[in-house]
């Protein structure tokens, strides 16, 4: 009887350890997918936590940022130190203003949703495109977005036009190339993990524009760990 | 008389007990799953369509009750009957071919099948039952139906009211106390759009208009999920709707009217399905 309690038990032992291992594999997935997060430097203001979250959307993220992908579109992110980092998951505060500033280098290719071309849950449902209010942008001419489906949060991102004279090929872009500059304003909430994504179907190649780099976590998607 | 004879006419009615038992357990649990436990089956009683859902399932319930019942009471009196108490293990008698269960066990089936058959029918001949049912509805309510489209998008869904000029808004709020038609499409791939408390799920296909009713009861809030794996964010694909009172309902499109007034002439004409490839995509 013995051996077959301990095959029992041997087992049952390795059911449980492959379970742990897939939930802490599922949870991994799930939270940073790969992607490692980049916690976003805060300043107060009046006992008030503000940020200051400087992207750039890129239309090929280029060999340095990614060996694999060098072709993929994507965000980059501005570190403290002024460089750009190819992060999509940023831990913010919670209950703190978010300035957001998002320089893009990417041409136009248009929303599926003209809905989109509005700005959405943002401070006055307004952007500023170089230095000019906006409440609307042409919906073929949105390059991409940045959508924070839990906050109703949906900003489009106006493009560099085709003729630009100093386009960036690849990543990361320095702002002496042709390039458009969004700015806009949120608030986070309550602490949890809010996922983004752009809406824009801007993945060249990819079925309906919609695979490769805007179904990776690390390029046209990711999280907010608000905490 | 032969030895087999003589242990067969000492065998107490073994179908007899069992009959019995599972008659006053059928009495008791049927009636007691139905009262108690009917109502607690989802999806609730948030609009007509989930209410007779859970008829339905109370329904199902109770008839299965007395099956499982069957089966239970035969499982534990064969369990402590039929137990081999020691001793040497030898062949039980020879198991023979009995006509008379066999009929009842296929007739009382049949019955069981075919009344689900028609009682799901006539369900959905009704009003549908919250489900999609194609561009050309065969359960059509009557009365005042308010339009509601529901486009499905990777990965979030857009609702527009063609009654209220086409508008288009991110969240889903209808007026309590309404009969709505749901057309719900696709600007992508497949997505399903399950509004869970409201009893409603219907496939979102693109260039497909697919119809289902629902009638709304008093205010509340309710879950909307994709229920089509649809890509990456797909299990992120969710969110709140909300149905209010008629008056609230009014106020809540005219402050929608007036948030998206500056977008409202880039939206297509009201359509009931779309072909919205962005001209310059790059994809």
């Amino acid at each position: 009887m013995r051996p077959t309690w301990w095959k029992l038990a041997g087992v049952a032992a390795f059911v449980a350890a492959a379970g742990v291992l897939i939930g802490l594999y599922v949870s991994k997935l799930s939270t940073d997918a790969g992607s490692s997060a980049y916690t976003v430097p805060v300043q107060m203001s009046g006992g008030h936590p503000v940020v200051n979250l400087t992207l750039e959307t890129v239309a090929a993220v280029g060999p340095k940022l990614s060996p694999g992908h060098p072709d993929f579109v994507s965000y980059l992110i501005r570190d403290s130190k002024g460089n750009w980092r190819r992060s999509t998951v940023w831990r913010l505060p919670a209950n703190a203003t978010i300035h957001v500033t998002i320089y893009n280098f990417d041409g136009a290719s248009g929303l599926r949703n003209p809905l989109f071309a509005r700005p959405q849950g943002v401070d006055g449902n307004t952007m500023v495109v170089d230095g000019k209010s906006l409440a609307v942008l042409n919906p073929d001419d949105a390059s991409h977005t940045f959508a924070v489906a839990q906050y109703g949060l949906v900003v489009p991102i106006a493009p560099v036009p085709d003729d630009a004279k100093h386009p960036c090929d690849f990543a990361p872009c320095a702002l002496s190339s042709d390039h458009r500059t969004i700015q806009f304003t949120f608030h986070t909430g309550a602490k949890g993990h809010y996922r983004w994504q752009c809406l824009v179907p801007c993945a060249a190649g990819w079925i309906y524009g919609f695979g490769g780099p805007m179904q990776t976590i690390g390029y046209m998607d990711g999280f907010l760990d608000v905490a | 008389m032969s030895v087999a004879s003589a242990d067969r006419t000492s065998e107490p009615n073994h179908a007899k007990r069992v009959l019995v038992v599972w008659a006053v357990a059928s009495v008791i649990a049927t009636p007691l799953v139905a009262i108690f436990v009917g109502p607690l089956f989802p999806p609730g009683n948030g609009t007509e369509q989930s209410r007779e859902q859970g008829l339905s399932n109370t329904w199902m319930v109770s008839v299965l009750t007395p099956v499982a019942c069957l089966l239970l009471v035969f499982f534990v009196y064969a369990l402590t009957q039929f137990r081999h108490d020691g001793g040497a293990i030898i062949d039980g008698p020879p198991l023979r071919n009995e006509n008379r269960i066999q009929v009842v066990w296929v007739a009382a089936s049949a019955v069981i099948v075919l009344f689900f058959a028609g009682f799901g029918t006539y369900e959905l001949l009704q009003n549908g039952s919250g489900g999609g049912q194609g561009p050309s509805p065969i359960a059509v309510p009557g009365g005042h139906k308010l339009q509601v489209q529901v486009i499905g998008q990777q990965w979030t869904f857009t609702y527009r009211y063609p009654s209220y000029g086409g508008l288009e808004t991110p969240q889903l709020v209808v007026p309590a106390d309404t009969l709505i038609e749901l057309h719900v499409t696709s600007l992508d791939v497949i997505h399903s759009f399950w509004a869970y408390e409201l009893g409603v799920k219907a496939d979102a296909n693109p260039g497909v208009d697919n119809i289902a009713f629902v009638k709304t009861k008093g205010p509340r809030s309710f879950h909307i999920h994709c229920a089509e794996l649809c890509g990456l964010w797909h299990g992120y694909m969710f969110e709140t709707g909300r149905v209010v009172p008629q008056a609230q309902f009014a106020s809540w499109i005219a402050q929608q009217q007036q948030t998206f007034a500056p977008v409202a002439k880039y939206l297509p004409a009201y359509a009931t399905t779309y072909s919205p490839d962005p001209q310059r995509r790059a994809g």
